[in-house]
């Protein structure tokens, strides 16, 4: 690469002063600017060639590999015995608390849901145990209710044979009061047309009459 | 290094590279605390910070710095794991001080007036060849001779084998070579750039056009300095699993 550099750089020389003599270099932009480069670059090979790149001024070489040995074992050890295993170590625990959290997330996630089923099964335990008591309840109730509706039937119904004993007497003594008003009446009325009055008679002629219409 | 130019334009893309001893001028030995030196463990004290400090309060819920090392750490160790498998994970503590080594150095080599430790082949040689030859005995030790299944295509017809086997050692043996040579190339190719125009900034007629180059390069560079520790990082992760699970 550099015996590259070093055969083109003349030809890239003689291109790159004709450019600067002439100097178009703020006209020509750019490609002046590439140029100027090649040229520099042309030029670091060309000056190098005489006293020789510092790259390759061997006597530097050992200085150089030497204190390159010893920072690369410097470097080397630090980070094996002290970033490296820490890092590492940092990570590790990272990625063991990321799983540890995910893990803890799911264990609540379950104790959630088990906490709804429960929430649930309690839910629906009450609601049974409430149907249970309101089941017991109205039955109570019922017996309740249907003991004093016998009741009141029971009572109902002595109070109508009390009433209908004494609408009977009732009756009874009206139909007699008809029955003796009837024997007066009639009475009467034979003695006022003339008629011989036999008691006996008026009776068994009024309640043959009556018999009818009394009953 | 300094050069006039006809437009008396003064470049020292080069310049930035120079490795110079950190405490007065002398010649560098192998022991000399350079630039580089001090760049690499301002490397490695930003990933302390980082990755240390950063995750210090060792979180659940992390706070941002805490935050981007965790993004760093699970990114290396993803690609690690996919591209190796598990059993390449005992492997990945080297693969993160690969990354971030580039990273950080990458990145702080965008710094103004900081020194890029990887865009020196030296540096990024040593990184591909400790890779490289980790994986070669790492492949041996694991499979034995089984390893060198990994040159003899054996879903290729016969007599193309033995062509193909050269061809697979060959490119096994470039791996290290396009391994150093593409990251250390990217960071010098941009930062010379880089330094180029801003050479072009003392014109003032172009100024304007540099400074806006300059700041695209910069965008340019940010991104390469991400994808070249990337690249670097997934290819040794391709070649460690070539060594784990050499069957073609």
């Amino acid at each position: 690469m550099f015996s590259l550099l070093q055969q083109t750089a003349p030809v890239v020389v003689e291109e790159s002063e004709t450019v600067i003599i002439t100097e178009s270099a703020e006209a020509a932009g750019h490609g002046a600017d590439a140029a100027h480069a090649v040229a520099g670059a042309a030029d670091a090979a060309h000056g190098a060639s005489a006293p020789g790149m510092p790259q390759l001024d061997f006597t530097t070489f050992g200085n150089q590999i030497f204190w390159l040995l010893v920072i690369l074992a410097v470097i080397y050890w630090v980070l094996s015995r002290i970033a490296l295993p820490r890092i590492g170590g940092v990570i590790s625990d990272r990625q063991g608390a990321i799983t540890g959290d995910l893990m803890a997330a799911e264990e609540f996630k379950q104790k959630a849901k088990e906490a709804e089923a429960a929430y649930d099964k309690a839910l629906a335990d009450a609601r049974a145990e409430a149907g249970k008591i309101v089941a017991a309840n109205k039955a109570e109730i019922q017996k309740e209710l249907d003991a004093a509706i016998a009741h009141a039937d029971a009572e109902i119904a002595a109070r109508a044979a009390e009433s209908e004993t004494r609408i009977g007497e009732i009756r009874a003594s009206a139909v007699e009061d008809a029955r003796s008003v009837a024997r007066d009446v009639t009475a009467a009325l034979v003695e006022n047309f003339g008629g011989k009055l036999d008691q006996s008679l008026v009776d068994a002629a009024v309640d043959q009459r009556l018999k009818g219409a009394l009953q | 290094m300094a050069e006039e130019e006809a437009g008396g334009l003064v470049f020292h893309p080069m310049d930035q590279f120079v490795i110079k001893p950190l405490f007065g001028e002398g010649p560098v030995n192998w022991y000399t605390p350079t630039n580089a030196t001090l760049w690499m463990a301002l490397a490695a004290l930003a990933i302390t910070a980082l990755l240390v400090f950063g995750t210090r309060g060792r979180a659940i819920v992390p706070n941002r710095v805490q935050s981007i090392a965790e993004l760093l750490y699970g990114m290396v160790h993803k690609m690690v794991e996919d591209v190796t498998g598990k059993d390449g994970l005992k492997y990945f503590p080297y693969v993160m001080t690969l990354f971030c080594f580039i990273l950080f150095a990458n990145f702080l080599g965008l710094l103004p007036k900081s020194f890029s430790p990887t865009s020196h082949i030296a540096v990024t040689a040593v990184l591909a060849v400790l890779v490289f030859a980790g994986v070669t005995v790492l492949g041996f030790v694991k499979n034995g001779a089984h390893f060198l299944g990994l040159f003899w295509v054996s879903s290729a017809p016969l007599a193309l084998r033995p062509v193909l086997a050269v061809i697979e050692l060959i490119s096994y043996f470039v791996r290290p070579v396009s391994h150093s040579i593409r990251l250390a190339g990217n960071i010098m190719a941009g930062h010379a750039v880089i330094k180029v125009f801003a050479a072009f900034a003392a014109v003032a007629a172009i100024a304007p056009v540099s400074v806006v180059a300059i700041t695209a390069m910069y965008g340019l560079e940010v991104l390469v300095c991400l994808i070249q520790a990337y690249v670097f990082t997934i290819l040794t992760c391709v070649y460690l699993k070539d060594a784990l699970h050499p069957a073609h």
